[in-house]
């Protein structure tokens, strides 16, 4: 994995020998050192669940979303440097804004992945500019029904049923290939997703952690919101509950 | 590289765009020429009335929409719901009516985006639009309406009123433009704190049926919304019964004889 490009990495501008961009690789490094953002499409809508990492007890919760509303049908959970990430969001709801007031519409999902991928894209070709540090999940609903869409700081963006990115990326998508997500409800799919980022957390490493989840839905109106109250803290004793099971083994 | 510099710069006034508000023209860049004289409304709206009732705000509006002198578009809707606590009600110039809720709609949007737990109220939506009317008017470009906005937030009733030119007041009852001569006068006789739905609905009809006969502006189809803290309903569009029977006017020409 660790490829040093002693020289071909000092700037986004320059192609290393064997073709690869250093710069774009080190921002998604940032990427995959934060907090597991995942995301899933369900029959009736989408679920993004976010493991944010505490950094202090002093934080207030609830504080510091990681999940923003970009228009009222869809939403983006960030993962990576924040700051970045709120760039990206902030993008993005003034492409919903700008396209909804040209054209009357909503603007579909498919479109808005392809603005916010490129602007993305866009921070990766100027030397005096830097790649964005942050990855982000797209969800939302728009006439075609529910879609997911993951852009990562390269400026790549494709659709997906189910998507991880940050720490636990890797076991998350393991257990999102084991759901059946073109049977499940948002309700249900609400459920897995707190098990997903519990299991997936890592006690050892990390300390607390804050579980956020957003969803678009038939249930929710087809509007972008947290999940309610009382859905995620059954979520969250489902979740936990899961683990117990596993550790008792 | 000019190009180049030209994308960069895009992209910085792209970052500062994002910050500044979406407000359209009249900025540094655009001529000031345009803007130097006031308008003059083309498509107006007349008088809305507004009541404070027992349980909430009563507002009432025709559905008329003049084109100078002839009545232009008799189904024009002037009562709109504005977020999950409020209700306006406009007259004057239709077209600067549909720019407000368009600002309204964003307003809307972007606190719901938030997703706290918190949605603007009458109160705070009455001092934006009384802003937004009030710059406007500074830079002699304003829009050109009459606007009542009423609601109720944590049990608390709100009615208020912007004029184009920024004047605000807050009261129990309000009315704009005719609605200020004809209707106002009754309800300082008739309005009462503890009003029952019924009575506020029979009130609204007296004014509104005395506009009816008064301003030539006013049409015969009319809503009625009405506001609370459980919601907003506006109600289909009717008609009020008039009464014309009068004996001056069954005979109409008699002492007309003239020389010719």
């Amino acid at each position: 994995m660790s490829s040093i490009g002693t020289g071909y990495d000092l700037s986004v501008t320059t192609f290393s020998p064997d073709g690869r961009v250093f710069q774009i690789e080190y921002a998604a490094k940032a990427v995959d050192n934060s907090g597991t953002v995942v995301g899933i499409k369900c029959k009736d809508g989408i679920v993004i669940g976010v493991e944010k990492l505490i950094a202090s007890k002093m934080m207030l919760p609830g504080s510091n979303r990681r999940i923003h509303s970009v228009h009222r049908h869809s939403g983006m959970g960030v993962a990576g440097l924040a700051a970045d990430g709120r760039q990206i969001v902030a993008r993005a709801k003034s492409e919903a804004h700008n396209y909804e007031s040209t054209y009357g519409e909503p603007i579909p999902i498919k479109e808005l992945a392809e603005r916010v991928a490129s602007y993305v894209h866009l921070c990766t070709l100027y030397w005096w500019l830097r790649p964005f540090g942050s990855g982000v999940i797209l969800g939302g609903y728009d006439r075609d029904g529910p879609q997911l869409y993951m852009v990562e700081p390269s400026g790549v963006s494709y659709r997906y049923f189910g998507a991880a990115i940050g720490k636990g990326r890797q076991s998350a998508k393991t257990e999102i290939e084991k759901l059946k997500l073109s049977e499940m409800t948002c309700r249900q799919g609400v459920i897995e997703v707190a098990k997903i980022i519990y299991g997936v957390h890592d006690e050892a490493k990390d300390k607390t952690f804050e579980l956020e989840m957003s969803w678009v839905c038939d249930e929710s109106n087809r509007q972008h919101q947290k999940v309610p109250e009382a859905l995620l803290e059954e979520a969250k004793a489902a979740a936990k509950s899961a683990l117990e099971e596993m550790d008792a083994d | 590289m000019p190009s180049e510099q030209k994308l960069g710069s895009a992209i910085v006034d792209t970052v500062f765009a994002n910050m500044v508000s979406s407000q359209n023209e009249s900025s540094l860049l655009s001529s000031e020429g345009d803007s130097q004289r006031t308008q003059y409304p083309y498509v107006t709206g007349t008088s809305v009335i507004g009541i404070k009732y027992k349980d909430g705000i009563l507002m009432a509006a025709d559905m008329g929409g003049s084109y100078g002198s002839t009545i232009r578009y008799k189904s024009v809707e002037r009562l709109k719901q504005v977020g999950k606590h409020s209700l306006i009600g406009a007259s004057g110039e239709i077209s600067d009516f549909q720019e407000i809720l368009r600002y309204l709609d964003e307003l809307i949007l972007h606190d719901s985006m938030w997703d706290d737990g918190n949605s603007l109220g009458p109160k705070e939506v009455h001092n934006y639009l009384t802003r937004v009317l009030y710059n406007r008017r500074n830079k002699f470009d304003p829009l050109w309406n009459s606007l009542v906005l009423g609601g109720v937030k944590n049990g608390q009733k709100y009615l208020g009123s912007v004029s184009m030119i920024g004047v605000h007041f807050e009261d129990d009852h309000v009315a704009t433009g005719f609605g200020n001569h004809l209707a106002r006068p009754i309800l300082r006789e008739e309005w009462r704190e503890d009003l029952t739905f019924e009575e506020g609905v029979k009130l609204l009809e007296k004014c509104m049926r005395n506009l009816l006969y008064r301003d030539r502006s006013a049409v015969n189809k009319l809503q009625i919304a009405k506001i609370t803290e459980e919601g907003l309903t506006i109600s289909q569009p009717y008609s009020l019964k008039t009464f014309w029977n009068f004996a001056a006017f069954k005979n109409p020409t008699v002492g007309a004889e003239g020389s010719w």
